[in-house]
C-alpha cells in the first residue's frame, strides 16, 4: 500500500511530506509505547500512534520505522515536526481514534508486524 | 590483532535532558552507517544504545557511552552516576518499572528497557552499586 493511499484511507494531512508519496508501505502497528515499539516492530513498518513527542521521531528512527501517523487529531510541537524533518521521517495526522485508524488500514489489506515474513523482527 | 578496534569514540548523556534524549544512538546509527556496518546489525545496536541512553537520562546525573568498533563486533559500554539499580534481577524481569509518571508520559517506564537491551546483545554485562551508579556492557557480533 502506498502512502498516499493510506492517506486517503484516514482522510489525514500531511504533516511531514515523504519524499515520494508512491513509497509503499508493506505493514504497520498501533503503539502507544515507545518500548514496545523498539521490542517488536518489524523495520520499515507504517507506525500508528497517539504520542506526538520527540521520543516518537527518535524511537522511530532508530526503529527504522518507515512513515507515522499521529491519530485522535493530536497535532505535534515545532519542535517535533524539526525532528521528524530532519531526519526524513513523514508524518501524517488523521482525527480517527487508534482503533478506527487501524482498523480502516487493516480492512484495506495492510498487514501487521506479526504477519508479515520480511523484515528482521529484532 | 582481529580485534583491535578500526573505531572508537565515546559520547556524554546528560541526566534530565529529555530534550537531547536519543541524540547519542542517533550519532551512533549514522557512525555505523558510514562503517559500511550491516543494516541488521545497526538496528540492533541502535536500539540497545537508545534504550540504554534513555536509562541514564532519567535515572542518572550524567553517563558516557563509549563505542567500539572491529572488524568482528560491536562493543559499547555505558557507565553511569546515578541512583544505580537495587535489584539487577527483578530490574531485568520484562515488565517490572520504578518509572515516573513522566516517564510513562512519554511512552517509557514500561519495563522493556534492560531486557530489550539484553534481547539486542550477543553478550550482555550489568553491574550497579546503589547509590553510586551503572555499568552496562554489550557486544554485539557482525555476523
Amino acid at each position: 500500500m502506498t502512502l498516499q493511499e493510506i492517506k486517503e484511507i484516514l482522510s489525514a494531512q500531511v504533516i511531514v511530506a515523504p519524499r515520494d508519496f508512491q513509497m509503499n508501505i508493506k505493514m504497520a502497528c498501533g503503539c502507544d509505547l515507545m518500548s514496545d515499539v523498539l521490542a517488536f516492530t518489524k523495520e520499515e513498518s507504517l507506525l500508528l500512534t497517539g504520542l506526538t513527542n520527540l521520543q516518537v521521531i527518535r524511537t522511530a528512527e532508530m526503529a527504522n520505522v518507515k512513515a507515522l501517523v499521529f491519530v485522535r487529531g493530536k497535532e505535534p510541537d515545532r519542535e517535533t515536526i524539526a525532528l521528524a524533518m530532519a531526519k526524513n521521517m513523514p508524518i501524517l495526522l488523521t482525527d480517527l481514534p487508534m482503533y478506527e485508524a487501524c482498523g480502516r488500514l487493516y480492512r484495506h489489506g495492510l498487514p501487521g508486524c506479526s504477519e508479515t515474513e520480511e523484515g528482521s523482527c529484532s | 590483532m582481529p580485534d583491535e578496534p578500526l573505531f572508537e569514540k565515546s559520547f556524554n548523556i546528560s541526566g534530565g535532558d529529555f530534550v537531547n534524549a536519543g541524540e547519542v544512538a542517533s550519532k551512533v546509527k549514522k557512525i555505523l552507517q558510514d562503517l559500511g556496518v550491516s543494516n541488521k546489525v545497526i538496528r540492533r545496536a541502535t536500539i540497545a544504545i537508545y534504550e540504554a541512553e534513555m536509562n541514564v537520562v532519567w535515572y542518572a546525573r550524567q553517563g558516557t557511552l563509549t563505542l567500539s568498533v572491529t572488524p568482528e563486533l560491536l562493543h559499547i559500554k555505558v557507565t553511569d552516576e546515578g541512583n544505580g539499580i537495587e535489584d539487577i534481577e527483578l530490574a531485568m524481569r520484562e515488565g517490572y518499572s520504578t518509572a515516573s509518571e513522566e516517564i510513562r508520559e512519554k511512552g517509557f517506564g514500561a519495563g522493556m528497557g534492560l531486557p530489550n537491551i539484553k534481547k539486542n546483545s550477543d553478550e550482555f554485562y550489568i553491574a550497579s552499586v546503589v547509590g553510586q551508579g551503572t555499568v552496562l556492557d554489550i557486544t554485539i557480533l557482525r555476523q
